[in-house]
């Protein structure tokens, strides 16, 4: 059984009025809902509003977490990243936009770290015009603050963003330089020491997409890592897209990180590892909070639906 | 000619990268990556052609004051802002940084990317939950054998993600995933390369002339 930290009832030493109120106001209000759908009343679509903006809410201000252990799939991802030798290129891929970035920036941030702290070297590269400045921020963040003795171009290198979709896939899959003559800041990457040795996405050792939209991760799987001689591809992607992934799994996709869940899961297993890391955010085990509660309410309004719907007798008329 | 030229281009350009792929040859290397090139080049106008649409949609907008012009405006000093702070920058003396990226690194950029965009894109998507909880609770109806599996399905997958109902419901969430999920999945990519090839070819043969401006 996944263990769970029960909601904190008892913070700060005393009893958590707030978190009570949240949970009766919610557990009552379901109740409401139930006795009138027990009476084949249909819920109006501003109280469903309401319940979700409570569900999502409580947990973000009372800080209400679950723990979370890595299912194989998650596992298999970080397990690459640990046993590879030191020194190793991995490839992080930012495929993606700020309206994506809350559900899929979690992983990104915490393969960043792992990677970081096992001293492998990271190539940052984006397919979208986007991605590139929430790659700077993300790089910016964390790296001089956590690893100061981290170097650019040493440790680390940003290509940018590159126009051309799966066309520039298509041409870094046999030759990097020709797509990216320089690095971000305009040195050529024959001067930088990660490359020395890399003709081709070939030669590095681990690609990790992150993203959900096309170009994405699917698109790094069968242009890159399908190539012959390519090199093995994780991705992390938003729920929506996870299902999609499943066919590459495990053959052409090392792991798959899907949505808030898959961060969650990574970040735990990372925390589990490397307690160093304790003090830093888990936006993605913070956000399994209202995750949680939201789908509970889904399942109970789906539920409450239903009994409305065969109770009110509606399941018996024709439709069109 | 006029018509035959762009035929033979593309027989020609179709053909070779097919037959490319199966040969490993220094010498189709290099002209299948002087193709590719061409595609990085194609994808940049692409780009160009994106803003000068805009551009031209949203200032007839503004022109002839149709509804909801303010938008336009809106959108206009956005495009032109953002473009110009982000091939600007003047923390050490102002200057143009057209082909570094300084650019990007100008404070009003990163304020305006930080604290406009990333909120405003992060909002639309979060709006989302709301919309699908509403529409979860109107169309998740049993009202046949196969709508009850989706909603049975739905329910169990849902329960997946949520740690407060242990692994029991794992176990049978994995097993919807990897075995019906992947079986229609793989269907449907299959289906999916199939249809595909079978484009590819109609419009190398010439059967399809979409791209000519032709049915």
């Amino acid at each position: 059984m996944i263990p769970f930290e029960p909601i904190r009832l008892f913070a700060f030493g005393g009893f958590n009025v707030p978190i009570v109120i949240s949970l009766l106001i919610i557990g009552g209000g379901m109740l409401w809902l139930l006795i009138r759908s027990l009476k084949a009343k249909e819920v109006d679509r501003r109280i469903v509003f309401v319940f979700i903006f409570a569900a999502v809410s409580a947990p973000l201000l009372f800080e209400i977490t679950f723990d979370e252990t890595a299912t194989p799939i998650v596992k298999g991802v970080f397990e690459k990243i640990e046993n590879m030798p030191e020194r190793s290129r991995i490839v992080i891929a930012f495929d993606f936009d700020p309206a994506m970035a809350p559900e899929v920036q979690p992983m990104a941030n915490a393969v960043i770290r792992h990677a970081l702290a096992k001293n492998h070297r990271l190539i940052f590269i984006s397919l979208w015009a986007t991605g590139q400045a929430l790659m700077d921020k993300t790089i910016s963040e964390i790296i001089p603050a956590e690893f100061p003795q981290k170097q650019d171009g040493i440790d680390y290198v940003s290509l940018g963003y590159k126009a051309g979709n799966e066309g520039v896939l298509n041409v870094i899959v046999s030759n990097v330089k020709k797509m990216f003559p320089t690095d971000v800041n305009g040195v050529p990457l024959t001067d930088i020491a990660i490359f020395n040795g890399v003709r081709s996405m070939k030669d590095v050792d681990m690609v990790m997409a992150v993203g959900g939209g096309k170009p994405g991760p699917k698109e790094w799987v069968l242009f890159v890592g399908d190539a012959p001689g390519g090199p093995p591809v994780a991705v992390g992607v938003a729920a929506v897209v996870a299902p999609q992934m499943y066919p590459y799994y495990p053959k052409q996709v090392l792991g798959i990180l899907g949505g808030i869940k898959g961060a969650a899961e990574y970040e735990s297993e990372l925390l589990h590892n490397y307690p160093r890391f304790a003090e830093q955010d888990t936006p993605g085990l913070r956000m399994m909070g209202p995750q949680t509660l939201a789908h509970v309410v889904i399942m109970a309004f789906i539920i409450f639906g239903n009994l409305a719907f065969f109770i009110g007798g509606r399941h018996k008329e024709k439709r069109l | 000619m006029r018509r035959q030229l762009p035929f033979i281009l593309v027989f020609l350009s179709g053909a070779f990268m097919v037959f490319q792929y199966f040969v490993p040859h220094e010498s189709s290397e290099f002209v299948y990556e002087f193709l590719l090139d061409w595609l990085t080049i194609i994808g940049g106008f692409a780009m160009v052609l994106g803003i000068w649409s805009l551009i031209r949609v949203s200032y007839d907008k503004i022109q002839r004051k149709r509804e909801n012009w303010g938008y336009s405006v809106i959108t206009l000093a956005g495009l032109f802002s953002m473009i110009f702070f982000g091939i600007t920058n003047w923390q050490d003396g102002f200057g143009f940084y057209i082909l570094q990226a300084d650019g990007l690194n100008n404070p009003m950029f990163v304020h305006f990317f930080d604290y406009i965009l990333i909120p405003i894109q992060a909002t639309m998507f979060s709006l989302l939950a709301f919309f699908i909880a509403s529409a979860a609770y109107r169309a998740f109806r049993a009202r046949s054998v196969i709508a009850s599996l989706l909603l049975l399905a739905a329910l169990i997958v849902m329960m997946r993600f949520n740690p407060l109902f242990g692994a029991w419901i794992e176990d049978v969430a994995n097993w919807l995933m990897n075995v019906p999920n992947l079986a229609a999945q793989r269907a449907i990519v299959i289906g999916l390369g199939l249809g595909m090839v079978a484009t590819a070819l109609k419009i190398i043969l010439g059967i399809e002339r979409g791209y000519m401006g032709q049915g």
